[in-house]
């Protein structure tokens, strides 16, 4: 890859809390307009990384690249250049969806922060909702929201730290097609996850972070070759209940 | 060094925005911080003024600067709390992932608790107008009266700030209202404090209330100051001083 195709680059990265290891020497790339997903369980130190590479962290050693600039002694630039939509949805709940996103526009230095607000609100289907406080939005709506005020200002690169846990199946879909739409723009999608069928969905690159490295880093497609050629059987499909659930649900809006 | 454009003033007149929303739109806050003081000064003066023996004619003019006190001290709790809730909710997280000032987020609080109690200040001060307040007092007092105020409103914000920013519960955060709303009880905000008990005068004759509320009554009556003004200003600025060094400290290691 030339320096240029490189969004992300991270080295050697390690960090420890209170002289617990949670990242070990941590090695990886992400390619420019790509959507890479950082898959692990529980507690293995996905947040950790992202909290790095978004500078709200300092690591111990190693070193890390986002958009050219190290985000140790360039904090500012890579600022400038990412948006994070952490674990929980960081949305103003006492404010409507509308001030959120023209509160991001302002903060990030927009010449109209309510033209950028009313289109994303439209986007993100939250127009009709646009002027109610958020505190009675539902929690698919504050997720969409929560990703919006991170499309503000068009980042190069965006951060999603579990951007579809404890949504409901149809939110999860939105979600992982606004995902989708970024990536087709031409955005930089970094994602954690624990969900796998997430990372088959979206990812165009999948790297499993386990014991405080990472353990496997490549496609889907090569991902599947590490297992014994695919073998035809015959089974009978059964449905899955998410398949259910979705064609019942569907059928009543048809209504 | 990088250059990037400061817009500090800017970030913060959003964060001050954004803060002046959440304290206006919450009943709970503007009864507490504006409503009860008024109550308060109604009960003392209307029902049990009769029977307290002030020394002085005007038992409104006596009671003023003590219920000023006791509005600012009874905001404290929601300074606590609203900081609470953004640490807890990745709000500062998502501020501080965006190429904006990093203590903007924080002061934006702060100045919201100076806006805010200037409000309650002069809502109570009409109020007192009417049921017969009046003062002698030139320009130079008011002012020296006005910045007692907002000395005193800056020294308890930053006070509490910390448990907003270190407490685990939001209990926790908010708990620093009660040893705060109890100094202007024991103090000479209300009754002189020799005709209390000797345990009791002690500590009232030398707890910062009593010195900043004798202080601005003096001004307010037109009458020598004294030491108090002095012992007053000492009190709120090294409030200020140590509990800001204790805050910021809180502050950098939530970020």
């Amino acid at each position: 890859m030339i320096p240029n195709e490189i969004a992300i680059s991270v080295q050697g990265l390690k960090k420890s809390y209170k002289n617990i290891p949670v990242l070990k020497g941590v090695d990886f790339k992400v390619k420019t307009g790509s959507i890479f997903a950082l898959l692990g369980s529980n507690g293995t130190g996905k947040t950790t990384i992202v909290k790095i590479l978004t500078t709200l962290l300092k690591h111990d050693s190693g070193t890390a690249v986002v958009n050219g600039f190290d985000v140790a002694s360039k904090p500012d630039s890579v600022r400038q250049s990412i948006s994070l939509t952490g674990q929980f949805a960081a949305v103003d709940e006492i404010l409507s969806g509308r001030e959120n996103l023209i509160m991001i526009a302002r903060l990030r230095h927009l010449k109209n922060p309510r033209q950028v607000a009313d289109d994303l609100l439209k986007r993100f289907g939250l127009t009709d909702a646009a002027n109610r406080r958020v505190s009675t939005y539902s929690g698919g709506m504050r997720r969409r929201l929560d990703i919006a005020m991170s499309l503000v200002g068009k980042s190069q690169l965006i951060f999603l730290d579990e951007p579809t846990t404890g949504l409901d199946p149809e939110a999860r879909i939105e979600v992982w097609k606004f995902i989708k739409e970024l990536s087709d723009n031409g955005t930089t999608v970094f994602l954690t996850t624990q969900y796998l069928e997430e990372a088959e969905q979206l990812a165009d690159r999948i790297a499993i972070l386990q014991n405080g490295r990472i353990i496997v880093n490549d496609t889907l497609t090569e991902l599947k070759k590490l297992f014994p050629p695919t073998k035809v059987e015959y089974i009978e499909k059964q449905p899955t209940l998410e398949e259910i659930f979705l064609a019942i649900v569907g059928k009543k809006e048809e209504k | 060094m990088e250059t990037i454009k400061n817009y500090y003033f800017t970030d913060l007149s959003v964060m001050l925005g954004r803060s002046m929303r959440h304290h206006f739109r919450s009943v709970d806050t503007i009864i507490t911080a504006t409503i009860m003081p008024v109550a308060l000064m109604l009960l003392f003066v209307y029902v049990l003024g009769g029977a307290i023996e002030s020394g002085s004619n005007n038992y409104v003019n006596y009671l003023l600067p003590g219920v000023l006190l006791m509005a600012i001290a009874n905001s404290m709790g929601y300074t606590s709390f609203r900081l609470f809730n953004d640490v807890q909710k990745g709000i500062f997280e998502r501020f501080h992932s965006m190429p904006i000032a990093r203590s903007a987020a924080l002061w934006g609080h702060v100045l919201v608790s100076l806006v805010s109690n200037a409000v309650s200040v002069v809502v109570i001060i009409l109020i007192a107008f009417i049921m017969g307040f009046r003062s002698p007092a030139g320009v130079l007092s008011w002012l020296a009266v006005i910045g007692i105020l907002a000395l005193f409103t800056l020294a308890l914000t930053w006070l509490a700030a910390i448990p907003g920013l270190t407490a685990k519960t939001q209990d926790g955060a908010i708990a620093i209202a009660y040893p705060i709303h109890i100094l202007p009880l024991i103090s000479s905000a209300f009754v002189p404090t020799n005709t209390m008990p000797t345990v009791v005068s002690v500590f009232a004759e030398n707890q910062p209330v009593t010195s900043i509320v004798n202080a601005m009554r003096a001004l307010l009556n037109n009458q020598p100051v004294g030491n108090d003004i002095w012992i007053a200003l000492a009190w709120c600025i090294g409030i200020m001083l140590v509990a800001y060094i204790f805050a910021m400290r809180a502050y950098k290691k939530r970020v």
